[in-house]
């Protein structure tokens, strides 16, 4: 049965553009205030499903060529190696610090290692979410 | 509202169990989480509510909330949801191969 | 600052991250998975040195000390049990090779062998209870995948259950460790302790404990062993042997580690009630081993009945019962290996695991015949095995402390074991031989090898007591005598 969802399609263009920035607001936000990797996470792969929703599985699969189980394997590996860094430079395990960077332009910035650590949790939380959710509905 | 919230960890609790020891596959798994959400609360509830403080952002605030309980609250949802999403996944190719939901037909019998 | 402890967490994390990339090249998965073992093993041995010269090391990880991080600690008692874990998880990795099949190990086999290591490692190393929990579930989630994985039938079934009751587990879990928190306003096993002994364990202490024994009873089949028998039937045997040596054991270090630390107070409550709820679950196994006729059913069976016999060698709380509760802890954890990976040959060479349908094996294969009877010797705790130590120092401690009850019980279930071991034996290995070469399911070819290093690990533990005594004892001091850990985790007090 062939389904006219234009509307639905018309509208996710623009909606997964929003939360896809929204997304990342909150994973930035996430150092000092409401937020984090999980959650930014959580939302970026809403926006996902929302794509996988609106067309369907194979046309997103060409768009967006990623093999989600091996997003899971970087996000962990990233976050392993933001500890080990750590260990590297001979302190205990996940130690992390931050600095204050002056920026042309942007003025100064905090930039704190904890950010990396994040980032393999997102990728973990978008890698995880769609797995479970792509291989429960994929072969319907 | 130390009392209201002890109410509703109980209701959220009682219902768990209630949907827990249900037949259908798919009340079981919601169940799990219900008690899930009465666990977390109960935590929430037990390192002491506050009002009108958040979690402590600068060393100088002279009141603030605790922030370990909700990190470790942050810990439990995570790994919830990563339990219930394997157990949806488990429970949806249990479904295909065996045709059946029902906790009665999936009794193990021995001779097989 | 010894960041050396949580090497033994990263690699094999690290591995198992690597073998997903690896997917399609199994041999490199295997090289990569047993030579991350090995490294642990490795690892772990230097350690165990270390603590043995120096005393307990912790690691306070991103550098925040206890109470307010969370600790890493590598006492004697953890040291060991890792150790143990390394060496059995290469074994059965080495039977897994043979018997596992390429579907599985195209399926993150190996990746989830590495995670549940980590989980399992982790369990033991950890001195917050919180992380306690995190890892319960790094070990349980892998455990999860590996039960289930490659979808039969049977396995999806039995996977249903145990899912289950280990998800409502944990939330229990996750309501004692809220009491706890509310109560003591901590969550680090030491920190816990100092302040239980300042405050006292009053009765409302006493209840959260037992609640939280509860917890880990189910988790470590104790009374509450229901799930247990089915579970591990469902598996190929290569999980089942890691499920039995590690799982189980996980809890019953959480039950060690509470109540020699930060529950000792009251042990006419908590640990009488441990002492009957072992002897409960002896009883229970035994029956249980002796009345079954189905090879996995008897083995998992014994599983229980080893549980049983550790609690309650554990509850007599004297140096000499511990000490022997730990040599027989890491004996079992080896002994359960070696006898689910024997099993497995056996059901894999016969295609059944019904003891009525198989007999005569000895005649094809008698080093296997061999084999399992030293190892249903061992279990048993025949002399000069390493069973024997384990169950001669838990039954001097019992009788010295007027346990008579464990004694007598401890002494009979060995026997009922004993008879249930043998029973596989005489089966399976006496008789008409109805099997030829060709008719067998498969071939012994290199499964031999885990199986032979297992036995000489369970011999040499008997012969050499001596040598490993010394560690035992070690292991039992810091357990006997909680105020070495809490100095060591926190030196300067609260």
């Amino acid at each position: 049965m062939k389904v006219n969802d234009v509307i639905l399609q018309t509208v996710t263009k623009i909606v997964v553009f929003i939360i896809f920035t929204f997304a990342f607001y909150l994973f930035f936000a996430g150092h000092h205030d409401t937020g984090g990797g999980f959650i930014g996470g959580l939302m970026a792969a809403s926006a996902l499903v929302l794509l996988y929703l609106s067309y369907d599985i194979d046309t997103i699969s060409k768009a967006i060529p990623i093999n989600y189980r091996t997003l899971i394997g970087v996000g962990v590996s990233v976050s392993t190696l933001t500890g080990i860094g750590s260990i590297l430079l001979g302190y205990p395990f996940l130690s992390h610090t931050f600095e204050y960077v002056d920026f042309p332009f942007f003025g100064e910035i905090e930039l704190a290692t904890s950010v990396l650590f994040e980032f393999g949790v997102l990728f973990t939380v978008v890698g995880g979410t769609l797995t479970i959710i792509l291989s429960i509905s994929e072969d319907v | 509202m130390e009392i209201l919230m002890s109410i509703l960890i109980g209701v959220l609790i009682t219902a768990g169990t209630y949907l827990v020891m249900s037949r259908s596959l798919l009340r079981i798994i919601l169940g799990t989480s219900v008690i899930g959400h009465g666990a977390l609360l109960l935590l929430l509830t037990t390192a002491g509510l506050k009002e009108g403080a958040p979690p402590i952002t600068n060393i100088e605030a002279l009141t603030y909330a605790d922030p370990l309980p909700q990190a470790l609250i942050l810990t439990a949802i995570v790994i919830n949801f990563a339990t219930t999403g394997f157990f949806l996944v488990l429970a949806y190719r249990a479904y295909k191969e065996l045709g059946t939901d029902d906790m009665d037909k999936l009794r193990g019998i021995d001779d097989e | 600052m010894n960041n050396i402890i949580i090497l033994l967490l990263l690699i094999p994390l690290l591995t198992g991250v690597l073998l997903i990339f690896l997917r399609n090249r199994i041999s490199a998965q295997r090289w990569l998975s047993i030579l991350s073992l090995l490294a642990v093993g490795v690892i772990a041995a230097i350690i165990i040195q270390r603590v043995l010269n120096e005393g307990t090391m912790t690691l306070d990880l991103g550098g925040w000390e206890p109470p307010y991080g969370i600790v890493l600690v590598a006492d004697m008692f953890a040291m060991l049990l890792v150790f143990t874990t390394v060496i059995v998880g290469i074994c059965c990795l080495l039977y897994g090779f043979r018997t596992i099949g390429e579907e599985r190990e195209k399926f993150y086999f190996y990746t989830f062998v590495q995670f549940l290591l980590v989980g399992v490692m982790g369990s033991f190393l950890t001195g917050d209870l919180f992380n306690l929990f995190v890892f319960f579930e790094v070990m349980l989630l892998s455990s999860y995948v590996l039960i289930a994985l490659g979808g039969k039938k049977v396995q999806l079934r039995e996977s249903i259950k145990y899912v289950l009751v280990n998800i409502v587990s944990s939330m229990l879990f996750l309501i004692a460790i809220a009491y706890l928190y509310g109560m003591l306003g901590t969550l680090n096993f030491a920190h816990m302790a100092i302040r239980v002994s300042e405050a006292g364990q009053d009765g409302l202490l006493t209840t959260v404990a037992i609640f939280l024994m509860l917890v880990f009873a189910i988790k470590a089949a104790l009374l509450m062993y229901f799930w247990l028998p089915g579970s591990y039937g469902a598996p190929p045997m290569a999980i089942a042997a890691l499920f039995a040596a590690l799982l189980t054991k996980v809890g019953i270090y959480s039950i060690f580690r509470l109540f020699s630390v930060v529950f000792p107070h009251q042990p006419e409550i908590t640990h009488q009630l441990l002492a009957w709820l072992g002897i409960l679950t002896m009883i229970i196994g035994a029956i249980g081993a002796v009345a079954h006729w189905s090879l996995r059913k008897i083995l998992a069976y014994n599983v229980v009945v080893a549980v049983g016999f550790m609690i309650a060698g554990f509850a007599v709380f004297t140096t000499t019962a511990i000490a022997g509760s730990v040599f027989y802890l890491i004996h079992d954890m080896f002994v359960k290996a070696l006898l689910f990976i024997l099993g497995g040959i056996m059901i894999g060479l016969t295609g059944t695991d019904k003891l009525r349908e198989m007999s005569g094996m000895i005649r094809n294969h008698a080093s296997l015949g061999w084999m399992f009877f030293i190892a249903a010797l061992a279990l048993a705790g025949v002399p000069p095995l390493s069973g024997f130590i384990g169950k001669l120092l838990v039954l001097q401690g019992a009788i010295g402390e007027g346990f008579y009850i464990i004694a007598a019980v401890g002494l009979i279930t060995s026997l009922m074991v004993l008879y249930s071991v043998v029973k596989i034996f005489i089966n399976g290995f006496w008789g008409e031989n109805q099997l030829t070469v060709e008719d067998e399911k498969m071939s012994t070819k290199g499964t031999l090898l885990p199986s032979a290093i297992l036995t000489v690990i369970v011999i040499g533990m008997g012969l050499g007591a001596e040598f490993v005594n010394v560690y035992i004892m070690e292991a039992a001091e810091v357990i006997n005598n909680p105020s070495l850990y809490i100095d060591a985790v926190m030196p300067n007090g609260e």
